[in-house]
């Protein structure tokens, strides 16, 4: 008896968890088995990134002159360079500063982008110069005005997140001011002003956590797309400086040994392409996730 | 309509002059003198004075501004620092490259775009859909000049299939030229077919379950006839804007595959402008540029109107 009295109670209280939107998400998000294989990916990147240092199996710039441009093998699995440093030990160092600049951009611009967007959405007089500003910072192709903001600002890690968290904010500012334009209009925005709430509260504890997943989403899409533009610009000459590792500037220093050793150019390649690719499914399967409509389509 | 034209033009106008403001803070929130950092740790106090007034570094920010803004609007965009030219000119001599470049990509993207996304949306779910649902989130996947470099390496090395890089001998004749740029437009234009294709698959399903597609197939019409007058008529002016959203991301990765390809066009010299800090360059790659990109989807907007009657303003 004391026995299905704890169940009757248990059970509704698990019922009651399990319909958290939360869990609700992820139990949405296993069901896609790409998804599931996209999220383990990311985890063993990161991981990578983390434990960089204790697990890479050499010192970032060790040189090893005699085994210079050497194939893949036990002893480097993804062979050695023009200087004879490891390969996948400095692809695990250019994933902590891909992730590092990639994690960093996208909380400078969801900040960044989310205060601009939500208040050109709400407060109606700012709202046509806010637009206008991230128009025309759209304007400019993301990887030109990343190199010219590099040229003003310097080659630290920090001026790299300050040019593109510049690039992304407007891509946020757009879906934040999206959101709150359809948000300002339902009628519990409605009962909250005749209630007398201030247009911070509003925003605050109103708007800002109804628009949550649109900006989850986005902030996913902005990680992929920051990883790409940090790259290029780093292939470029444009990014932080070249003795530390990254996966562009491997790439470009690569160029001139394509034909003798292509794993130089290969190895930090297929680290953007899984890195990004698994970003972008992750970001799909949340935007699906989160919208039921969307899912009919795909 | 003429109205919406007038009120399009002027709103375009704001957002160029809100473009010259950015471009102007851009070069001038360098810390310290944008001078020295231009001449190097090896000039001397005078060569930095000099150039500082060469530049009207001198005058206070509210009137280097102003002075700014008149000659932008002037189109005057000043002289390099370094090629020992005006900046128009260096731009209008690297222009038609990077024009030929980009409209290559642009039309590759949207010959390979186009046709797959529909084909994809029409047969959705099948090993095609899922085929290229693969290829179009890895072709997003992958920087434009890692598949550059790949491409030199397989089809130009290797199998000596196109030439390597550069843009042919000084006497080569336009045909000649175009080879030279069939690997550049592929770099540059299969990444951005990516968008293409998933916005045409999306807008596509989206018209496939109209009411009308089902009474074109009722009436029992030829399926291509369905799919092409009926459906894709629908799904042009969503499939258009895509192509508006791509010319930004064409134009960036054009900038990077110059470099890969050592072509001597605008994306080379922006990128060399950056490295050496030839300021005034880089100011006007930047105004064109966006000038260019502004112009282009204002284009795109007037295009509405021709290809949905139903679009009103």
């Amino acid at each position: 008896m004391a026995d299905s009295d704890a169940a009757s109670v248990v059970q509704p209280r698990m019922r009651r968890r399990s319909a958290s939107p939360a869990w609700l998400l992820l139990q949405r998000m296993v069901q896609r088995r790409l998804v599931v294989l996209s999220l383990i990916v990311l985890f063993v990147v990161a991981f990578c990134a983390i434990a960089g240092p204790w697990i890479a199996p050499y010192a970032p710039q060790r040189m090893d002159i005699a085994h210079r441009l050497a194939p893949p093998s036990a002893a480097h699995w993804f062979g050695s360079d023009d200087f004879g440093r490891d390969v996948l030990t400095r692809c695990i160092y250019g994933a902590r500063l891909s992730l590092t600049v990639g994690l960093m951009v996208v909380l400078v611009s969801l900040v960044c982008g989310t205060i601009l967007g939500v208040v050109a959405g709400y407060v109606r007089r700012l709202d046509g110069l806010l637009m206008r500003v991230t128009d025309a910072l759209m304007a400019f192709p993301d990887i030109l005005l990343a190199i010219a903001l590099m040229a003003s600002l310097g080659a630290s890690v920090y001026d790299v997140v300050i040019a593109l968290g510049t690039v992304y904010t407007p891509r946020v500012a757009r879906v934040a001011r999206g959101g709150t334009l359809v948000l300002r209009e339902l009628q519990f925005i409605e009962a909250t002003e005749a209630l007398g709430a201030s247009d911070q509260r509003v925003m605050l504890v109103h708007l800002l956590p109804n628009l949550v997943s649109p900006l989850l989403v986005q902030g996913t899409f902005i990680f992929a797309a920051a990883i790409l533009t940090e790259a290029a610009l780093s292939f470029l000459g444009a990014g932080v400086p070249p003795t530390n590792p990254t996966w562009g500037n491997m790439i470009a220093s690569a160029q001139q040994y394509m034909q003798q050793a292509a794993w130089l150019i290969l190895a930090p390649g297929f680290c953007i392409l899984l890195t990004v690719l698994s970003l972008q499914m992750v970001g799909d399967g949340l935007r699906d996730a989160l919208d039921p409509r969307l899912r009919r389509l795909t | 309509m003429t109205n919406y034209v007038l009120r399009r033009i002027a709103g375009m106008v704001v957002v160029m002059f809100i473009v010259t403001t950015i471009v102007f803070l851009i070069s001038h929130i360098i810390p310290g003198d944008p001078a020295a950092v231009m001449l190097g740790p090896s000039a001397t106090a005078d060569d930095v004075a000099a150039l500082r007034a060469r530049l009207g570094l001198d005058a206070p920010l509210p009137l280097q501004y102003l002075d700014f803004l008149r000659s932008v609007a002037a189109l005057r965009l000043g002289d390099s620092i370094f090629l020992n030219r005006s900046v128009t000119q260096a731009l209008m001599e690297r222009a038609p490259l990077t024009i030929q470049l980009t409209l290559m990509a642009a039309g590759l993207a949207t010959l390979l775009g186009v046709p797959i996304g529909v084909l994809s949306a029409v047969k959705r779910g099948s090993t095609i859909d899922q085929v290229v649902t693969a290829f179009s989130m890895a072709a997003a996947s992958l920087p434009s000049f890692w598949i550059g470099l790949t491409l030199i390496e397989y089809l130009a090395v290797r199998w000596h299939i196109l030439p390597v890089a550069g843009f042919g001998p000084p006497d080569a004749d336009r045909l000649e030229r175009l080879r030279y740029l069939v690997l550049p437009a592929i770099a540059v234009g299969v990444p951005n077919s990516a968008l293409i294709i998933r916005f045409t698959r999306t807008s596509m399903l989206d018209v496939l379950h109209e009411d009308y597609v089902r009474t074109a197939r009722a009436k029992g019409l030829h399926p291509a006839t369905v799919i092409i007058k009926h459906a894709f008529r629908n799904a042009r002016t969503q499939v258009l804007t895509v192509i508006g959203l791509t010319v930004a991301g064409l134009i960036g990765g054009a900038i990077v595959t110059e470099t890969v390809f050592a072509l001597p066009g605008v994306g080379n010299l922006v990128v060399s402008a950056v490295l050496r800090r030839d300021y005034p360059v880089i100011q006007g790659a930047l105004l064109v540029i966006s000038g260019v990109y502004v112009l282009i989807n204002l284009g795109i907007d007037l295009l509405y109107a021709v290809l949905d009657p139903r679009v009103r303003y």
